[in-house]
C-alpha cells in the first residue's frame, strides 16, 4: 500500500487550462497536484500539435503548441507544483461535506490521494492509442500486438511488422531492425513525417534490404491463442501478400476517450461536463470542471476561455480551503503580496 | 465534442466575408451501414462543421478543426473528387493517421463549404479513432 498524497487541489491534466489553474490557486495559497496520462506537460498542444502556431492566445500574436506549454511551465515555477505523469485518475469518491468537501482519488498506479478540491481540466477525456479496424485484433493486443514497446527483448529474433509513417513507427522501426530476424514497414505512403535524420537511415536500411518496405495497409492477421503467425498486407495495387509475422506494432497516433470520468457521479451531456459560470464547479460541490471538458451556454473550446474559467473556479476553491479568510482581490502589477508569491 | 459549441466556433470564426448572409449548399453524408442524410451547411464553414451541427455520424472531430487529429475521415464520391480538390501537405500527412485511407480520402474539417459544391456528396468510414 503507497502512502496517500493530501494536497489542497488536484489538478486532472496537465494541459493549458490544467497548467494556468496552477498559477491561478497558487495566487491564493493553494498548492496544486497534477496528473496526466501523457508522459509529459501540455496536452492536446503538445500531443496533437507542438509545431502548429496559434494565433488567438491574448498577448502572443503566433505561438506553437509546444512554446505555450513551456511559457506556461515557466509561468507556474514559483508555484511549484507536483506532476504525476503517465498516470490515470480511476476512482474520485467524495469524503466530505458540501461545506467542507474532500475527496479520495486514486490512479491507475497505484498512487493515492486526498483533495480538498479537484479540477477536471481533462480536455477530451485520455490518449490513448488508435487502434486499427482489423478483425479479431484485440486477442492479439498486448501479447503479440502492441502500441507500445515496454521490453525491446520481446522482439529479438521476431518477425515484426510495423505499421505507420510518423516518428513512432520510424524510431521503433529504426530501433528494433538489428535485433528483429525480419522487419517490415508498411505504410500508406512513400513519404513519411518524421525527422529528417531518422528519414534518411530509415531509406538506407530500405536500399540495404535490411527493411522490407510495403506500401498498403494491413487488412488481415493470423495466428492462435493471442500469438500472431502472418499478416496479410494490400498493396496500393490491391494485390494481397501474407507476410510471416510474430510481432505488429501499429502507430496511427492517439485518439481522445472520455474514460473513467463518466464513472465519477458527474452530471455529463454529450460527454461534457456541465458547468455554472460563476465559480465553473460541477453538479459535485469541490469539483470543478475547466477547459475543453466542460459545457455552459455559450461555451467556446478556446484555451483562452480556459484561462478564465481556471482564475474563476480558483476563488470558490479558496472559500472551501481557507473558509476563514477573507479572499482580498489583488493584481500581480500592484500587489507586493503576490509579487512576493511570484519571486520577483 | 459537441455541436453547439462546434456551432457558436463556426459562427465566430466562419462568417462570410462582406457580411453578407451566407448561402446554402445541400451535402449529403453516406455512413458506413449506408444510411444517407442530406443537410444544409453554410458557405464558409466546413463540412466536418455541418457534419457537426446537423449530428451526423462517425465523425468525431476530436481536435475540433485543427486538422490535428484525423477523425473527420470522409471518402469523397468519385464524382465531385475534382471539384472538391486535393488535400494539402499538412492534410495530407494528417491523413497517415486515419485508417484505410483511399485515393479520394479528405479530411473534411479540411473542405470548405463553397456554392459549387452544392450536393456534394461523401461517405464516412466504419472507424475513425
Amino acid at each position: 500500500m503507497s502512502e496517500t498524497i493530501e494536497t489542497d487541489a488536484l489538478i486532472v491534466g496537465a494541459g493549458p487550462a490544467g497548467l494556468f489553474a496552477v498559477f491561478e490557486l497558487g495566487l491564493l495559497d493553494i498548492r496544486a497536484h497534477v496528473i496526466d496520462i501523457l508522459p509529459r506537460a501540455g496536452g492536446q498542444c503538445s500531443e496533437l500539435y507542438p509545431e502548429k502556431p496559434i494565433y488567438d492566445i491574448p498577448g502572443h500574436p503566433l505561438v506553437t503548441g509546444q512554446g505555450l506549454t513551456d511559457n506556461l511551465l515557466e509561468q507556474i515555477k514559483p508555484f511549484n507544483p507536483t506532476f504525476h505523469f503517465n498516470e490515470m485518475v480511476e476512482t474520485l469518491t467524495p469524503t466530505g461535506t458540501p461545506e467542507q468537501p474532500s475527496f479520495e482519488v486514486t490512479t491507475d498506479a497505484g498512487t493515492k490521494f486526498k483533495a480538498k478540491v479537484v479540477f477536471v481540466a481533462a480536455g477530451g477525456g485520455s490518449f490513448q492509442p488508435k487502434k486499427p479496424p482489423i478483425a479479431g485484433i484485440e486477442a492479439y493486443e498486448n501479447k503479440s500486438v502492441f502500441y507500445a514497446v515496454r521490453r525491446m527483448e520481446d522482439f529479438r529474433d521476431r518477425d515484426v511488422v510495423i505499421v505507420g509513417g510518423g516518428d513512432s513507427a520510424l524510431d521503433w522501426t529504426l530501433n528494433l531492425q538489428p535485433i528483429a530476424k525480419s522487419l517490415t514497414l508498411v505504410h500508406r505512403r512513400d513519404q513519411f513525417r518524421a525527422a529528417p535524420h531518422s528519414v534518411n537511415a530509415l531509406q538506407e536500411l530500405i536500399a540495404a534490404k535490411k527493411v522490407d518496405f510495403r506500401l498498403g495497409q494491413v487488412t488481415a492477421i493470423e495466428g492462435a491463442d493471442g500469438e500472431l503467425s502472418s499478416v496479410t498486407i494490400r498493396g496500393n495495387d490491391n494485390v494481397d501478400t501474407v507476410v510471416s509475422a510474430h510481432r505488429m506494432m501499429p502507430f496511427f497516433g492517439l485518439t481522445m476517450k472520455l474514460g473513467p470520468v463518466a464513472d465519477w457521479g458527474l452530471n455529463l451531456n454529450e460527454n461534457l461536463v456541465p458547468v455554472d459560470t460563476e465559480k465553473f464547479e460541477t453538479n459535485h460541490p469541490g469539483i470543478f470542471a475547466i477547459g475543453d471538458i466542460n459545457t455552459y451556454p455559450g461555451k467556446l473550446k478556446l484555451i483562452l476561455c480556459g484561462f478564465h474559467e481556471g482564475a474563476l473556479a480558483a476563488q470558490k476553491a479558496h472559500r472551501y480551503i481557507f473558509p476563514d479568510k477573507k479572499l482580498l482581490f489583488q493584481y500581480t502589477t500592484s500587489s507586493t503580496n503576490l509579487q512576493k508569491k511570484l519571486g520577483v | 465534442m459537441v455541436k453547439t459549441s462546434l456551432y457558436d466556433q463556426a459562427n465566430r470564426y466562419g462568417a462570410e466575408p462582406g457580411g453578407g448572409a451566407p448561402t446554402k449548399a445541400k451535402i449529403t453524408f453516406v455512413d458506413s451501414h449506408g444510411q444517407a442524410r442530406t443537410v444544409e451547411g453554410e458557405t464558409g464553414s466546413t463540412v466536418m462543421e455541418t457534419a457537426r451541427r446537423n449530428d451526423i455520424p462517425e465523425i468525431p472531430a476530436e481536435c475540433g478543426g485543427a486538422c490535428a487529429c484525423a477523425t473527420c475521415h470522409v471518402y469523397v464520391d468519385e464524382a465531385w473528387v475534382e471539384k472538391v480538390g486535393k488535400p494539402s501537405q499538412m492534410e495530407e500527412d494528417m491523413l497517415d493517421f486515419a485508417f484505410d485511407v483511399k485515393p479520394n480520402s479528405r479530411l473534411s474539417c479540411q473542405i470548405t463549404v463553397r456554392p459549387e459544391l452544392d450536393g456534394l456528396v461523401v461517405t464516412t468510414p466504419s472507424q475513425q479513432g
